[in-house]
């Protein structure tokens, strides 16, 4: 594919912190290779901004590199943008050509509070976490992994649903800012393996009540979430996920230890 | 057992969701069997044996009870639900994904279920409510074939059941496949099936109950 270079206008939501109240203000850039990243071209945009004197917009990154779920911008009325199974760092300027103007927002539920521009405080996940995403393993030897067979497909499912990165793209592109899609792979993941069992219905349990505390929608089954995910994590998890529930609900299991 | 959680927890509250949707969907294939009695176009008399049947029998008319509890449920938890999950996102979207990640009719679940509430009140403040007033105060049943003709001859009438039909088809195109994914079936080995069988049902049913009014107003059965 041909290189080229191209002018912007960027329409990017500024907020100094958690309690004021954001805006947009437009940006222009220049001379944005095709080759970029997005975050490459949000790089060069910062850049101006402090050549100018100007504060920089503060978003969200680590890896650059699709893995760490951090890159959260909503593009365009898309979770990380068009393209599927990409995250922002993944998404090139190829995507856009020569005049377009972009409009970046971040992340929008009351769970995933602004803490400054495009940053969101997504520790509402974390909480989900430590209310049973887990499992309890006392220290000493690691286990032979071949010690404890398990069987090729459920391998492949919990492997598949293990490779959600708490992006909260799921959440974001949900017209009830549900959380259900990355629950349902935390407790697929768990659940499929023998080593989650002694916790399975614990697990379910606490991880549903603390989602609904944390503020999070329910699930109208749109199916908007899995559109949007980077990993291509399935629906066929939160049914996963309604079935542990169900299973917990009529089996008896205790709620808290 | 938790069953406490039913009631409390999102995931719960969806449950019931599914298991009245579900038996109203039952209910809506009894009702289309007993209406689809007016095309056998004898004047009426199947269809007021079944009728008389369906609004004096014992077991019937305790089911019916049943049916408005879980109508009520229904109603209620889905706009408890709604109102619940558009008051989570404070803020909305500048620009947003529109059709481009879901369709218009997963997303307006509420708006098709209020469409059809209304419809629903229309509906029983017509036949239903009419008739067992009637047989309450010692009048007897009425003559609900007839007073179907004499309805479905004005044209606006016509027009409000069919769109009420519609509102009931979209409602279903997403229902139907959402209670069995609710109740955790939406497997991948029954998916695929789950949707053709409940796009089948949200086109068909829907359509038998719209082709009632129409076919009085167009003479093809009388
Ligand atoms: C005969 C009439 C009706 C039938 C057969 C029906 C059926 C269904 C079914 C099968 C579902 C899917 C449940 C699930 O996702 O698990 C559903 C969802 C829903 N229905 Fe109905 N429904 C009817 C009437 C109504 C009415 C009158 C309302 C009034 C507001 C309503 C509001 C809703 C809402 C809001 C949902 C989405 C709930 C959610 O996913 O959280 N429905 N319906
Ligand atoms: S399920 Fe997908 S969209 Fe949701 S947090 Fe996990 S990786 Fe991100
Ligand atoms: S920065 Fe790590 S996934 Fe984008």
């Amino acid at each position: 594919m041909e290189h080229y270079n191209m002018n912007l206008t960027l329409k990017v939501w500024k907020q100094k912190n958690k309690n004021e109240k954001g805006r947009f203000e437009t940006f222009n850039v220049k001379n944005i290779s095709s080759e970029m990243s997005f975050l490459e071209m949000f790089d060069v945009l910062n850049e101006q901004l402090v050549a100018e004197g100007k504060e920089p917009i503060a978003f969200d990154h680590d890896c650059r590199e699709g893995i760490c779920g951090m890159c959260s911008m909503y593009i365009n009325g898309r979770a990380h943008g068009p393209w599927h199974h990409t995250t922002t760092c993944q998404l090139h300027m190829r995507e856009y050509k020569d005049g377009d103007t972009i409009v970046v927002e971040p992340w929008r539920a009351n769970a995933f509070p602004v803490i400054k521009d495009l940053v969101v405080d997504r520790t509402s996940f974390d909480r989900i976490i430590q209310a049973g995403g887990y499992i309890s393993v006392n220290t000493g030897n690691a286990v032979d992994a071949n010690a404890l067979p398990i069987d090729k497909q459920r391998a492949d499912e919990s492997f598949a649903a293990a490779t959600c990165i708490g992006c909260g793209a799921c959440v974001a592109a949900c017209p009830n800012a549900s959380a259900m899609l990355f629950v349902s792979a935390k407790v697929s993941h768990l659940a499929l393996l023998p080593q989650g069992e002694p916790e399975r219905k614990m697990r379910v349990v606490n991880m549903i009540e603390q989602m609904d505390k944390e503020g999070f929608g329910s699930c109208t089954n749109i199916g908007a979430c899995e559109a949007e995910c980077p990993k291509g994590i399935s629906l066929e998890n939160i049914a996963r996920l309604n079935r542990e529930y169900i299973g917990a609900t009529f089996s008896g299991s205790a709620q808290h230890e | 057992m938790n069953w406490k959680q039913l009631f409390s927890t999102s995931v719960g509250k969806k449950l019931q969701m599914s298991l009245t949707g579900l038996f109203l969907i039952l209910f809506l294939v009894v009702h289309c069997y007993v209406n689809a009695q007016v095309f056998r176009n004898d004047g009426g008399k199947s269809f007021n044996a079944y009728a008389h049947f369906m609004g004096t029998d014992y077991i019937i008319r305790t089911i019916e009870i049943g049916l408005f509890a879980f109508l009520f449920i229904h109603v209620i938890q889905g706009l408890v639900l709604y109102f619940r999950n558009r008051s989570l996102r404070n803020v909305r979207y500048a620009v947003s994904a529109g059709n481009k990640t879901s369709h218009w009719y997963s997303r307006s679940m509420a708006l098709l279920g209020t469409l059809i509430l209304l419809f629903l009140i229309l509906h029983l403040s017509t036949f239903w409510g009419p008739n067992r007033y009637s047989q309450t105060i010692g009048n007897g049943e009425l003559p609900l074939y007839d007073m179907m003709k004499d309805d479905f001859s004005q044209l606006w009438v016509v027009i409000v059941y069919v769109l009420g039909c519609f509102a009931l088809s979209w409602h279903l195109v997403h229902g139907f496949y959402s209670a069995f994914q609710t109740l955790g079936l939406g497997t991948f080995r029954y998916k695929a099936a789950i949707k053709f069988v409940g796009v089948a049902f949200a086109i068909i049913i829907p359509l038998i109950f719209a082709l009632m009014p129409i076919s009085f107003y167009l003479n093809w059965i009388n």
